[in-house]
């Protein structure tokens, strides 16, 4: 991990180098130092804090391969002033960066398993550092299966690559929507309904969820009526973020920092805040 | 240690001690009086102080009064914390300049002032909110340059209590109203009818310098008693109580009692407490733009849990109501604190209930989910 600088709230400048439209709203950017510094590593899971002059600064998962050095992708929703700001960014502009910040998956703990990456919406961003890292280092792994639920064909991520993963040894990647259209020949219905073409073996699976909370709430209890243990699920969470290094206090969530004790955190731990409402 | 640790001054000393305090290139900042109530300013002379001036305070009322005796420190916290210099309301994190189709970031927060600072008059209870907002921003993952800058190197002249406001409750929390440690110098003035000293205590090298500089006696057994009493005086006039037994647990197990629904009939949402509150550290992060747009900073400001826009992601705000917002500020402040850093988040300084416009008490809250009465019987003033 990059050293910290001095001043944890200070950016890195950045430069952006390509952009990709990926829905009518969502954008990937790669984004690579400007001034030949080193770009800094980061882990699946890890989230970065997106500087733009004169507007300000957000929270953004690293969606890209953690071992692609050199460049930071980041997926982005425009779906306020600061986030339309970022998606437009013309390629030699520049993004001031702080991070990367928090936890990762845990690809560790998962080794030797089959992997369960369920992602709802923008979730699939922050999960797509996992699967390069899993169909990377494929024998280190079980099988990788992936769930994947949008509102609609035209909402999903990374269609092209979905389907590249889908053809990997021992992946089945699923997708599902909200409202398929008339062209849509896939699945239609919540996340969970994607369970009932899986078999899960569940002494030996490592779950990873990241989507809007109540996609998740469903989606542990699904698991664990598969019976996949609570310490083997994690979920990513989101909270309003000003600092990213504990000091701002928006990010709170019981007696978590999302910022420093996150944003990846066992069910075990967040089961019981789940339930709780404006917690 | 060279000086012996305790030592008997007259009170005009602190005039002295003022001028020592300069002299050593400090800053030194004080109680004074201004716009009706005591804040923290800078104090150039013993006459910058309050003095001859007391303080009554109930649940969301202040008032200062004359008081007959001439005393310098005869009054305990008002609205102002030494927050306001450690961890300042605003505070540029650095700016940016926009350079044709890019820009360059200027590393440049607000330099701390260019001498270090000299508390003058740091209650017990400041003292242990100090230590709070050092684990906070100081001890954890990260380390905050801003208030770094400020806290290294200060002085502190602590002030014992000899007297309490109806609001304090600094002995249920364990902080006050003794000064046991983390000063400099520590004082107990002693008014009497014939006498008007000051027993100071010193709890550091640099302390006792400061102490030689002064005329000083040797302190009599008799006038350490005087200062116990003096103490014990304030104790025993402390009517507020927090019963803190398990109180972790009490609020995560409540989540769901009554009782915030009744609080939040009350609560305004105005984030006065926070403000007033001397641990409270929750900031927010400002992009400012001159009209060129050319030229931007970052502003880094004191922010609050009560507004609405705290907790705001896309789609809208995880706490929308009053009634969640109030329990997060107070299961943050009492429970949660203590799973984050250690300690509880608050030090029984009383100025959340005094500065509450509608009079709201933290110790009348917690005994209502407690169930018991509110303690002492009379300091619930929930339905006022």
């Amino acid at each position: 991990m990059a050293t910290l600088p001095t001043d944890p709230m200070v950016p890195d400048p950045y430069r952006v180098g390509q952009v990709w439209k990926e829905t009518s709203d969502t954008f990937t950017l790669a984004l690579e130092p400007a001034d030949g510094a080193a770009c800094s590593g980061f882990s699946p899971g890890q989230f970065s804090m997106l500087y733009v002059f004169g507007v300000g600064e957000l929270p953004i998962s690293i969606s890209g391969d953690p071992e692609d050095p050199g460049r930071l992708i980041y997926t982005v929703r425009s779906v306020g002033q600061a986030t339309h700001a970022l998606v437009s960014r013309k390629p030699g502009e520049m993004v001031g960066v702080r991070g990367p910040f928090g936890g990762c998956w845990p690809l560790a703990e998962a080794r030797g398993k089959d992997v369960v990456l369920v992602a709802g919406g923008l979730g699939l961003a922050p999960l797509r550092p996992a699967i390069y890292q899993v169909l990377r280092h494929r024998e280190d792994y079980g099988r990788l299966i992936v769930l994947y639920g949008g509102r609609s064909p035209r909402d999903l991520l990374y269609r092209k690559e979905l389907a590249a993963w889908a053809r990997q040894p021992d992946t089945q990647v699923l997708s599902t929507v909200d409202y398929g259209g008339l062209s849509w020949r896939g699945h239609v219905g919540v996340v969970t309904s994607l369970f009932r073409y899986v078999r899960l073996q569940p002494a030996r699976t490592v779950a990873m969820l990241c989507g809007p909370e109540i996609m998740m709430r469903f989606v542990t209890r699904e698991l664990e009526s598969c019976g996949v243990q609570a310490p083997d699920i994690y979920l990513s969470m989101e909270r309003n973020m000003k600092c990213a290094v504990g000091f701002c206090g928006h990010c709170q969530y019981g007696p978590y920092f999302i910022c420093k004790d996150g944003p990846v955190f066992p069910y075990s731990k967040v089961r019981s805040l789940l339930e709780k409402h404006e917690i | 240690m060279a000086e012996k640790r305790q030592a008997l001054v007259e009170a005009g000393q602190i005039e002295r001690l003022i001028e020592v305090l300069h002299r050593r290139g400090y800053e030194v900042v004080g109680p004074t009086v201004r716009e009706a109530a005591i804040v923290y300013d800078r104090v150039e002379k013993l006459a910058d102080l309050p003095v001859g001036w007391t303080d009554e305070q109930e649940a969301g009322s202040y008032r200062l009064k004359r008081r007959e005796d001439g005393a310098l420190f005869g009054y305990v916290v008002g609205p102002q914390s030494w927050k306001k210099y450690l961890h300042p309301a605003d505070v540029r994190l650095f700016s940016a300049q926009r350079q044709g189709e890019t820009f360059r970031i200027l590393s440049n927060p607000d330099p701390p002032p260019p001498g270090r600072y000299a508390f003058l008059c740091v209650r017990a209870c400041e003292l242990a909110a100090i230590a709070v907002q050092d684990r906070v921003l100081l001890h954890d993952r990260y380390r905050d340059p801003i208030y770094q800058g400020r806290r290294d190197g200060i002085f502190i002249v602590a002030v014992n209590c000899t007297q309490s406001a109806a609001t304090c409750f600094c002995t249920s929390m364990g902080t006050g109203p003794r000064a046991h440690a983390g000063f400099d110098l520590a004082l107990t003035e002693l008014v009497g009818p014939d006498h008007h000293r000051i027993l100071i205590e010193v709890g550091s090298e640099v302390g006792a310098e400061v102490l030689a500089e002064l005329e000083h006696f040797e302190a009599s057994d008799d006038v350490e008693r005087e200062a116990e009493q003096a103490v014990g005086r304030a104790r025993s006039q402390i009517q507020r109580r927090m019963d803190t037994t398990g109180i972790r647990d009490l609020l995560y197990s409540n989540f769901d009692h009554p009782r915030w629904d009744d609080v939040a009939q009350r609560c305004l949402a105005c984030a006065n407490c926070t403000m007033v509150c001397p641990t409270c550290f929750c900031t927010t992060v400002e992009e400012v733009s001159d009209v060129t747009g050319d030229h931007a900073e970052r502003w880094r400001r004191w922010d609050s849990c009560f507004t609405q826009s705290f907790s705001y992601i896309h789609g809208g705000s995880v706490r929308s109501s009053a009634k969640s917002r109030y329990r997060q500020w107070m299961t943050h402040k009492l429970a949660s604190w203590i799973d984050q850093f250690g300690s509880s988040g608050c030090v029984g300084c009383g100025r959340c209930i005094t500065w509450c416009p509608v009079g709201i008490d933290i110790t009348g809250e917690v005994g209502a989910i407690r169930g018991a009465t509110a303690s002492a019987g009379e300091n619930d003033h929930g339905n006022t």
